[in-house]
């Protein structure tokens, strides 16, 4: 039995949030798909509404108020990413991107995520594969193929009935816990380790290559 | 002024990044003469009330005028007589090593030995472009022309290859540095651990930024340097060379240091308009309030960080009127720096080393002897022996074949 660590990040910006109870719901899935095959995991959720003006401060001076800060550890060391915004003007949040923004452009490669989103009307539902997708193109990452979009009439009765939220999310899920399946416990890298920045074993003379003859 | 710059174990100074911000009470931004006279105005006080270094950044564009550090430093230094003069910091990315190592030669001997250079990366993107360079090769650029940099400052005659510059055949640059000896170089670096190293490697100084960030993110960086100093046989950990940035406003009445200091905080270019002046000092080292809150707060740097050598403030920047700053200097000088050059020289370990300085430097190198004073020789430009241009005095009877020289 090997322990995986699934950070969840909610970028609703109301409390109760429907992006928070389809953060919930694919988080719980995951757990179930991950169990199937016999692999524990945890999960920690990050509201992103509780860190807004930490966000703005680290945009404005450069760095994490301590509670941001915490809260960026917990993703960037995770062994994947679940993450669910609400769809605003065709896109995701402002709230969500501006904490994107404020990640080191490299802390997300190679990591597994999932990507939910949330909105009115179905009409919305390709912003995933649109503007979420290449976001963590861009970063590297890794989003499993399906994307979970919840339209308001998903929680009720006149939702996909074809295609049922609770079908989509567990697919999405599957994909998900496969990815964490597939990969090896992630490991916590020091950057402040000499071995982190020059390799193994080696000096700042390597560094200077033919400069220092080493 | 009865003690001689740098008999100190420690130094103390203030830095400016040389920023023209707007007075947010009285609405004037200064003319860009207007803050160069101030700077210097500051610059000079601070010898007169007691501190040891003043420091200024380099930047290439508005609202910061410190395009040429080296020639408001040099005028500085003829100016005062016991202040060492630095930059923080000067681009060692973007500038042409070479020159550096001909303007602040230059400038070590105008200042009779009175200056040290700060090397950094820089913050603003754009001046790579401007200088012909890619922000994305900014590390290896670091590396890179400060081995070249650090070359010429010692060896009188260099060749030179490498990937940045054009390179170098039987090139000597002047003048050669006073005494024989290399300026003092502080490494300063916020957040990269390749920078402490790169110190360590060298065995010059690390100066952490101190200003901006939490002092965990230094500690974290002063420790790796003080670590891989020892690693690279230059002494033991606490021998390392460590100066640290900070940055206070003070009032006698603590509450109107923070009622004077608060639009300025509010309005600055740094960190304004983002956390409260609260919530910034309660997470990083500026501290607004009476001095000896101020005392308190840099007494237990050490504490942090280790025994150091250096503490530059930053008191002179987000539109502060020259009155204010000069107040500021006066605070310091009387009641804050003479209190903690005592409580920071408290059970500091013998083995920790004093603030550099270009006389001490001299002594251990040369001891009580003759330092080397480089005269070009008759036989300059002889590549084909491979020998120096260069006689050094002292200049025996026959120096011009070369006798005279220190290996000889």
């Amino acid at each position: 039995m090997t322990t995986r660590r699934i950070a969840v990040v909610s970028a609703g910006l109301s409390n109760p949030s429907s992006t928070r109870m389809l953060a919930d719901r694919l988080a719980a899935e995951t757990l179930k798909a991950l169990a199937a095959q016999n692999i524990e995991a945890s999960v920690d959720v990050i509201e992103l509404r509780d860190y807004a003006h930490d966000i703005t401060n680290n945009m404005l001076t450069g760095f994490a108020p301590p509670a941001l800060e915490t809260a960026i550890n917990t993703v960037i060391s995770a062994d994947a990413l679940i993450a669910v915004t609400p769809i605003f003007s065709t896109s995701y949040s402002g709230l969500f991107k501006s904490f994107i923004d404020v990640l080191d452009p490299d802390s997300l490669v190679g990591k597994p995520v999932l990507i939910g989103a949330n909105a009115g009307t179905a009409r919305h539902s390709l912003a995933i594969d649109y503007a979420i997708r290449p976001l963590f193109a861009y970063l590297h990452a890794e989003p499993v193929s399906t994307g979970v979009f919840a339209a308001s009439s998903d929680w009720g009765g006149a939702g996909d009935d074809v295609a049922p939220l609770a079908k989509r999310v567990e697919k999405g899920a599957r994909e998900l816990a496969d990815a964490i399946a597939r990969r090896q416990p992630s490991v916590v890298v020091d950057p402040y380790d000499p071995s982190t920045y020059l390799g193994e074993g080696r000096s700042f003379g390597h560094m200077l290559g033919g400069l220092a003859g080493e | 002024m009865s003690e001689q710059s740098g008999a100190h174990a420690m130094q103390f100074g203030i830095m400016s990044v040389s920023d023209i911000t707007r007075d947010p009470v009285t609405g004037v931004t200064p003319s860009e003469q207007e803050r160069i006279k101030a700077t210097m105005a500051i610059a000079k006080h601070s010898e007169e009330v007691g501190l040891d270094v003043f420091a200024i950044g380099e930047h290439h564009n508005p609202p910061f005028w410190s395009s040429s550090p080296s020639t408001f430093l040099a005028a500085l230094a003829a100016q005062t007589e016991r202040l060492i003069v630095s930059t923080s910091t000067t681009l060692i990315t973007t500038n042409d090593p070479v020159r550096i190592a001909e303007e602040y030669s230059m400038l070590q001997h105008v200042s009779d030995g009175r200056m040290d250079l700060m090397l950094g990366r820089g913050n603003t993107g754009p001046v790579y472009p401007w200088f012909g360079q890619d922000i994305r090769q900014g590390l290896p650029l670091a590396i890179e022309n400060y081995a070249l940099l650090h070359k010429l400052w010692r060896e009188d005659v260099v060749d030179w290859e490498g990937k940045f510059r054009t390179s170098l055949q039987g090139f000597t640059s002047t003048p050669r540095p006073l005494d024989g000896i290399a300026p003092f170089v502080w490494h300063g670096s916020i957040r990269t651990p390749e920078i402490a190293e790169q110190a360590a490697y060298y065995g010059d100084g690390f100066f952490a930024n101190n200003i901006f960030w939490p002092k965990e993110h230094y500690q974290r960086l002063i420790e790796l340097y003080r670590q891989r100093y020892a690693h690279y046989g230059h002494g033991t950990p606490e021998q390392a060379i460590v100066g640290l940035g900070g940055q206070v406003f003070m009032s006698a009445k603590s509450q109107d240091a923070v009622n004077q200091f608060r639009p300025f905080f509010d309005n600055a270019p740094v960190y304004g308009h983002g956390p409260s002046m609260e919530d910034f000092t309660e997470m990083t080292p500026l501290t607004v309030g009476s001095p000896q809150q101020v005392i308190d707060r840099y007494a237990a740097m050490r504490e942090h960080y280790g025994d150091y050598q250096r503490q530059l403030f930053l008191i002179d920047h987000a539109g502060l009127p020259l009155k204010t700053v000069l107040e500021q200097l006066d605070i310091l000088g009387s009641e804050v720096v003479p209190v903690l050059r005592k409580e920071l020289a408290k059970d500091r370990p013998a083995n920790v080393p004093d603030a550099p300085t270009h006389a001490a430097r001299v002594k251990a190198e040369f001891g009580d002897g003759p330092t080397r004073q480089a005269r070009p020789g008759a036989n300059r430009g002889d590549n084909l022996t491979g020998d120096s241009p260069y006689q050094d005095t002292p200049a025996p009877a026959g120096a011009a074949f070369g006798l005279g020289r220190k290996d000889a």
